[in-house]
């Protein structure tokens, strides 16, 4: 071998090299006014919104998958693929009627017999489609456009369980994909929603791309959330995954994407001085903080050491730790349920009102019987929430006179670890931060977080009868009054035992450019009536 | 030389299959689970476990490393947990960029370096000396994020004149390509050049005080002559290591660089796949990571023989 053939081969293997970009899709394309270039929350790493049910994959599937209902910006189920529905006057059997002219992406109709599988593997993953297959006695399709769903009982919340935007929501599928087994994931994207999923050009991590389905049939009213008519203004949307906040803004300024869903609170001065782009509150929904106590191990199997811990924290520390001074971004919560939703409630919140009392929280501690062991705090140092709330949180423990053991470590780590039932010592743990979407948090519906069934509660296992009571008191309840009365109950009994600690609601911004039109505040982004000019 | 070739090929054999057993025994211990990222936070234990089952996460180790080295040895890198996609196809995504953007990084630095280190060790003790070497630290204190935003900053968001984000590939012109690697070729150069700089220098200066280097200058050589003919060719060895072993360096800055300027390559698809424990991805990339690496040692060895005709194997 000579010199000359070395330096050939070298220049065939760049020439190689850079053929690997032949097939790799266009990430950075030409500004068109016919596409949107949106800049998603996070990374849409899998697209099974029944398999995954994390939010941005929700929020992908509800472009590509359309609901029987849908709600509303009133919190109230619309019919959007039904056209009608009787129930009898025991409530136990439901008749639907579909709306003519739904058609799937590969041009079939959309027949009862795939809303029959796409329910049945919905409700094997979802908790109110787990009661409602409780109290299933049949589920069936009459004929083509018609379909009936009997139970052993009545559940007043079926239309809402059928139109809520919690995850995962009942998309309705053709009846190849939806026989999938709801435990592992789909490979055919075919969908019933407005937009169609571009397969071959998604790049996870990176970007995905929908496309206008020309053969969509929307309803006729004006569009509010999941609900009405979801006309698509644009022929294209492209999600552009852009795991750095500051790059996202310098990409929003400079024009180079049009709408960023989720800006960081320390970028909205910027974007704010830019006259170019408009900045919102994009979810009036927001989130509300949390941190959770292992009700398993000490302190915190005492009530009187959880209920100190309450005493002592304050909810104004962790806001601004999480939204900084920007006073609109947060309020305290003196609860557990969303700010200005029908059933909120502050029944039982004076606990987490007004001046914290520090001494009589150390004395209630002391009388719990703690005596300075350990206590292993849990911190996703890569969430920037529950990095903000884990630091407050030690300063608040430290004061309290406890012995911190803090693990700052990532969240995929809290999220495996914090399923261990073990004693704090030998990989379990006392606490770990995390927040809940305002959305999920509405009703107990879709709450799993304030469940209060002991083993089969979510993390911190909370045993709590009284709230686990009203839980049952509100799903019964036959009308908003009586619904309301149960959730001040729920409220109390849930503080009184401290199902977990709410740290406050806060709220976050989205922007866009100004060249973009029909942005509507929710809580998911809705392209449906969103247009761009030139 | 085809021997020595073949010879060191079939030893990374061995190599690679320490490597993969190092990788997957430290993702089998390491703690995290990706069934609890896919099920999400609403998710009950039970959904949780069985996700778990059906990706097979809960058979014993030997019988999931079995399994794994068995379709490595059939060409099969594995499926994504997340993606549901082949891991050939997700590394096939992310090569062009990657790819693209080490390439014009490198060659950025040589051009630049390589010169700047010649001409230092030609004036070293001069104000030009030190003014190279200055910059030379200051290019290698920087971290790469703080020297990306300042360009974005400047070139993108007040000039104009490049974009701040993303990746077009070579087939859409050269120049589209290229303007989106300019700002992160320079950014992920900046530590390299000065490493690169700081070793041409010093071999330089060791080269420049041999007997034959004053020869040269007895017989009348020019300047240009004695250092880019006579002296570099012989400083060339160190610095084609370096050059190899900066290849590495590479690969770890590319992953800050490609998140933050977008560019949807292989460093960033690591960090996901680590994030999420997105098992078979993050080992897919680490056997071409090592294989990569060691290839690229491969090279510089011959490399060598090309540099310093008195090196044979």
């Amino acid at each position: 071998m000579d010199r000359r053939t070395v330096l050939k081969g070298l220049a065939g293997a760049g020439g190689l090299a850079l053929s690997g970009s032949l097939s790799a899709p266009a990430i950075a394309q030409g500004a068109s006014a016919r596409t949107l270039r949106f800049v998603p929350q996070a990374n849409l790493a899998n697209f099974d919104p029944i398999w995954g049910t994390q939010y941005v994959v929700r929020n992908a599937a509800a472009l590509v998958w359309d609901t029987l209902y849908g709600i509303d910006s009133s919190l109230q189920p619309q019919r959007q693929m039904v056209e009608s529905e009787e129930v009898t006057d025991d409530g136990t059997t439901w008749t639907f009627k579909l709306r003519s002219g739904l058609k799937f992406h590969d041009g079939e109709p959309v027949l009862s017999k795939d809303v029959v599988a796409s329910l049945a593997r919905w409700a094997a993953r979802d908790p109110m489609g787990l009661m409602i297959k409780a109290l299933q006695q049949e589920l069936t399709a009459v004929d083509d456009r018609t379909f009936k769903w009997v139970l052993k009982q009545p559940f007043p919340k079926l239309l809402y369980a059928l139109a809520k935007n919690n995850s995962p929501c009942a998309f309705i599928m053709p009846e190849r994909i939806a026989q999938t087994d709801p435990f592992k994931q789909i490979g055919d994207y075919v969908g019933s929603g407005p937009m169609k999923f571009a397969k071959s050009e998604w790049v996870p991590g990176a970007k995905a791309v929908f496309e206008k389905f020309a053969d969509y049939a929307p309803r006729q009213e004006k569009a509010s959330w999941l609900a009405g008519g979801k006309q698509i203004l644009v022929d294209r949307v492209e999600w552009i995954v852009m795991p750095d906040a500051a790059t996202a803004a310098a990409a929003l300024q400079n024009g180079e994407v049009d709408w960023w869903e989720s800006p960081i609170a320390d970028l909205v001065p910027v974007l704010k001085k830019n006259k170019n782009i408009s900045v919102d509150i994009g979810d009036p929904l927001g989130n509300i903080g949390s941190f959770r106590m292992n009700f398993l191990y000490p302190p915190f199997n005492d009530v009187r050491a959880r209920r100190a811990v309450l005493m002592a924290m304050s909810q104004e520390d962790y806001m601004r730790a999480i939204v900084g001074d920007d006073n609109s971004l947060w309020k305290p919560l003196p609860g557990y349920f969303t700010p200005d939703t029908p059933l909120y409630s502050e029944m039982g919140g004076e606990i987490l009102k007004g001046k914290r009392d520090l001494d009589a929280a150390k004395k209630l501690l002391a009388e719990s019987g703690y005596s300075g062991q350990p206590v292993t705090c849990l911190v996703a140092q890569d969430q920037p929430i529950t990095k903000a709330q884990g630091d407050v949180t030690a300063d608040l423990l430290k004061q309290l006179g406890m012995n911190v053991d803090f693990v700052a470590t990532d969240w995929g780590t809290v999220g495996s670890r914090r399923a261990a039932k073990t004693p704090p010592g030998q990989g379990g743990w006392n606490m770990f931060h995390t927040w809940h979407a305002g959305a999920d948090c509405i009703n107990p519906a879709p709450y799993t977080a304030i469940r209060a069934n002991g083993d089969k509660a979510w993390f911190g296992w909370p045993s709590s009868p009284n709230t686990e009571k009203e839980v049952s008191s509100w799903f019964e309840a036959k009308n908003l009054d009586e619904e309301k009365a149960a959730i001040g109950r729920l409220n109390k009994a849930a503080l009184d035992d401290v199902v977990y600690a709410p740290t406050g609601f806060f709220l976050s911004y989205t922007a866009w450019r100004k060249n973009i039109s029909g942005i509507t505040k929710g809580p998911l982004p809705f392209f449906w009536g969103v247009s761009k000019s030139a | 030389m085809l021997s020595y070739i073949l010879r060191r090929i079939v030893s990374t054999l061995p190599v690679m299959a320490i490597v993969a057993l190092f990788v997957f025994s430290l993702l089998y211990i390491a703690p995290g689970d990706p069934a609890v990222v896919i099920a999400g936070d609403q998710a009950s234990p039970e959904d949780v476990e069985r996700i778990r089952q059906s990706l097979g996460l809960d058979r014993p180790f030997l019988i999931q490393f079995g399994s794994w080295v068995w379709r490595i040895l059939h060409g099969d890198l594995g499926t994504s947990i997340f993606t549901n996609l082949p891991v050939s196809t997700m590394i096939g995504q992310r090569l062009g960029p990657t790819l693209s953007l080490m390439m014009v990084t490198l060659l950025l630095t040589i051009v630049v370096a390589v010169p700047l280190g010649v001409v230092a060790a030609w004036k070293a003790g001069s104000l030009i000396d030190r003014a190279i070497m200055a910059f030379a630290v200051f290019g290698f204190s920087l971290p790469v994020f703080v020297v990306g935003y300042v360009l974005a900053y400047i070139f993108a968001l007040e000039l104009e004149w490049l974009p701040v984000q993303g990746y077009t590939p070579l087939t859409e012109g050269f120049w589209p390509w290229l303007q989106n690697l300019i700002l992160p070729a320079v950014a992920l150069g900046c530590v390299y050049i000065a490493l690169i700089a700081r070793i041409t220098r010093a071999t330089m200066l060791e080269v420049l005080q041999q007997d034959y280097i004053r020869t040269a200058r007895a017989k009348g050589l020019g300047q240009g002559g004695i250092l880019f003919v006579h002296a570099l060719k012989n400083a060339a060895v160190p610095i084609v290591t370096v050059i190899g072993i900066g290849i590495a360096l590479l690969i770890g800055g590319a992953v800050v660089t490609e998140s933050v300027f977008a560019i949807p390559g292989l460093g960033r698809l690591t960090i996901d796949a680590i994030l999420r424990r997105d098992y078979p991805v993050i080992q897919g990339i680490v056997l071409l990571f090592s294989f990569v690496y060691v290839l690229v040692n491969l090279m510089i060895d011959v490399t060598y023989t090309i540099v310093d005709p008195r090196i044979r194997y």
